[in-house]
């Protein structure tokens, strides 16, 4: 009896959360798989198809717009590293005793709504701001200048955005590193940027990792960022991907276009993690 | 058209906010499962043909309500900012009829509401109220052929038969008032500020005016930004064919690879306005006169030469509701004078009660000192009670005969703002 209890006890324990991600989860994805190959309208129904044109016709006209989210989520994540990294450094060994301090004060601002966030960038960055106002008056800028309706902005407030992903990973990676590890380094000659480059960078790896999973693909998926802080030409696929359902109600090139997103961002990570050799890093994570 | 602007900030007469989100900030909402559950595994289409004949709206109209009785209650969905917070004409309904009002300020945007209804609709499901306001719009146009709206009994609309402006009852989108009848409309014209742009602009090409580069906002809707260019182009939206639009694309998107637009818009437009990130734009007439009134801006608005286009936000009640006859009683309630003119004292938008005016005026000869101007300048005011000359330069949107001409404007406009 307690043996079948045993055996049934792991399972008892993935029930809840499997079926909550089987209902939200697999059903929309199985729909909205169903949905791209569909064709038709709201008011005439939609039949199934077949129809492989959404993902053709969606790849011809939103390529751009594919690239450009890609390389925006390159570039935010790539800022999110050399902002963060210093951070989760600084507070993993200098921190103290007070590094859950540091990192409550680093969450702070996101107890505020994602969006508010956002649209207070516009009041911070507007041409003649608080900001870009005085540099303009004492001629450091041009009057032309600006910073909003950019894709500095928007790649900007993309690393801003998801930066506390981006810290949280590096700095657990970084504060499991055992201090006798650094002596030992000193004991045997490295240097302080050595000891760095040798012993705290690999081991910090699977932080960086995880914060580039956790970060890079919700940063080329978003669709917040480009439509408050961007201009012309600076437009995300997941703009495209939300007005095609809310506006047009074009539901196939809808879902043939996130399913498109969804393929490209799993390939990445998969080279990516390749690439890292992420049985390594699982293994020094795991430790 | 500019003078009614010039405000004293002290009379705000309570609107200290002005109506954020009509087309809203974000368009957040909607992206949920409920849009693609209608969509899922093939369904049945829903398309329904609209009455061809009067007689047949008859049967319609005493089929639906024969038998309907007052039920006490009505819930009623509204756009936020789109009434006095006292809900002064609501309080004076539930005193003479008995008949109590919940109001949901729950509208926030076309697509998006009509992403959240549209399921419940689809399912015959109640979607919690007797009545709400919708602009129109492709989705109305939706709501009203897929059968989810309730054809009204003008019977129970004395007033409204009485009241409203001739031109209301001939929209494109709804003529003869089968299934709505508007709560009130809106222009979209040009606004500018003051402040860098010295010479008032008159013309649709002021929006392509070099001289503005990266300073001219326009709207994220494909269907504003399309009549601006038909306009400046010299063609009537509603009566403009694919290949009139193929031609409006391509001024917009001269318009933007020359670097003259920073950004389309939602209604997101108003505060870059006033900061000076853009100097001139493409503006609803509310949302300017509420700014200005709001925060002492003094940004102007104009019709131009060209002419502008109007929508109407509409009462409807959708074929759910559980309490019909409370709802048509009270959206007759509205098409009393006074109770149109106590309306639009306050959202300052288009009232389809011409008579409303003497109502305003009414209460101005009672009233002293600053309401009295105030009332004066309401009553007078163009956005408010277009003359005559206003009306015959407005012009309303393009009517879609189905959805793949809907599916074919989109695709000519939406490249030119999501690039």
């Amino acid at each position: 009896m307690s043996r079948l209890r045993a055996a049934l006890t792991p399972y008892a324990l993935i029930f809840p959360g499997g079926l909550w991600l089987a209902i939200f989860f697999v059903i929309p994805m199985i729909v909205m798989l169903s949905l791209s190959l569909q064709s038709g309208s709201v008011e005439d129904g939609y039949a199934f198809t077949f129809n492989w044109h959404s993902y053709a016709d969606g790849l011809a006209n939103y390529h751009d717009q594919i690239i450009r989210s890609l390389l925006y989520g390159l570039a935010a994540t790539l800022l999110q590293i050399i902002l963060g990294f210093p951070v989760a450094y600084w507070i993993a060994f200098k921190g103290g005793n007070r590094k859950s301090v540091y990192l409550f004060l680093m969450l702070l601002p996101f107890l505020v709504s994602f969006v508010l966030r956002t649209i207070s960038w516009q009041f911070l960055l507007s041409d003649n701001g608080i900001l870009l106002g005085p540099l303009k008056d004492i001629g450091l800028l041009p009057d032309g200048f600006r910073v909003l309706a950019t894709p500095f902005a928007v790649i900007a407030g993309l690393a801003y955005n998801f930066l506390p992903f981006m810290v949280l990973p590096m700095y657990v990676a970084l504060e499991r590193i055992d201090p006798r590890v650094l002596e030992a380094a000193q004991d045997l000659y490295a240097s302080r940027f050595q000891t760095f480059l040798r012993v705290v960078l690999p081991l910090s790896l699977p932080g960086v990792f995880a914060g580039v999973l956790m970060t890079f693909v919700p940063a080329t998926s978003d669709y917040v960022n480009a439509s408050v802080l961007g201009g012309t030409n600076t437009t995300m696929i997941g703009n495209v991907i939300q007005n095609q359902y809310l506006v047009t109600q074009d539901y196939p090139t809808a879902s043939a276009l996130s399913f498109t997103l969804m393929a490209l961002l799993l390939v990445g990570i998969f080279a990516y993690a390749r690439a890292l050799g992420t049985e390594d890093v699982l293994e020094v994570a795991a430790r | 058209m500019n003078d009614p602007f010039r405000q004293d900030p002290a009379l705000l007469r309570g609107m200290t906010q002005r109506r954020l989100g009509r087309r809203d900030a974000f368009r957040l909402a909607g992206l949920s499962a409920a849009g693609l559950a209608l969509a899922a595994c093939g369904v049945q289409g829903k398309g329904k043909a609209r009455p061809t004949s009067s007689a047949q709206v008859q049967s319609e109209v005493e089929k639906y309500w024969s038998g309907k009785a007052k039920n006490g209650h009505v819930d009623f969905a509204n756009w936020p900012l789109y009434m006095d917070p006292k809900k002064p004409e609501l309080k004076e309904f539930t005193k003479r009829t008995g008949i109590t009002v919940t109001y949901k300020e729950v509208i926030q945007e076309t697509a998006g509401w009509y992403a959240k209804i549209q399921p419940q609709l689809a399912a015959g499901q109640s979607i919690d109220y007797d009545l709400m306001v919708f602009t129109n719009s492709v989705q109305l146009t939706q709501l009203i052929k897929l059968g989810y709206l309730v054809p009204l009994d003008h019977d129970r609309l004395p007033n409204f038969t009485k009241n409203v402006g001739a031109r209301y009852t001939q929209e494109a989108f709804d003529p003869g008032n089968v299934y709505t009848v508007p709560w009130a409309s809106g222009m979209t014209g040009i606004a500018y500020n003051p402040k860098y742009i010295d010479t008032p602009p008159t013309s649709y090409s002021a929006l392509w005016d070099p001289k503005y580069k990266g300073k001219v906002g326009m709207m994220a809707d494909s269907q504003e930004i399309a009549n601006f260019a038909m306009f400046a182009l010299g063609i009537d939206p509603d009566k403009s064919t694919p290949a009139d639009w193929e031609k409006a694309a391509a001024k917009l998107t001269e318009q933007r690879d020359s670097g003259i637009v920073r950004k389309y818009y939602d209604q997101s437009y108003i505060d870059p306005l006033a900061k000076g990130d853009i100097w001139i734009c493409q503006a609803w007439s509310g949302d300017i006169f509420q700014k200005n009134l709001s925060d002492g801006t003094d940004l102007k608005f104009v019709i131009p030469q060209e002419g502008a286009t109007i929508w109407t936000d509409n009462f409807m009640i959708p074929k759910t509701a559980a309490n019909p006859v409370d709802a048509i009683t009270l959206i007759d309630f509205f098409y009393e004078p006074a109770i149109a003119g106590s309306l639009a004292e306050y959202i300052n938008y288009v009232t389809p009660v011409p008579s409303a005016k003497d109502a305003i005026l009414a209460d101005a000869a009672k009233a002293s000192g600053a309401d009295k101007k105030t009332l004066q300048m309401i009553a007078d005011s163009p956005l408010v009670f277009p003359s005559d000359d206003d009306y015959a330069k407005l012009r309303t949107y393009v009517t879609f005969a189905n959805s793949e001409d809907h599916k074919k404007f989109e695709s000519i406009f939406q490249p030119i703002t999501t690039s």
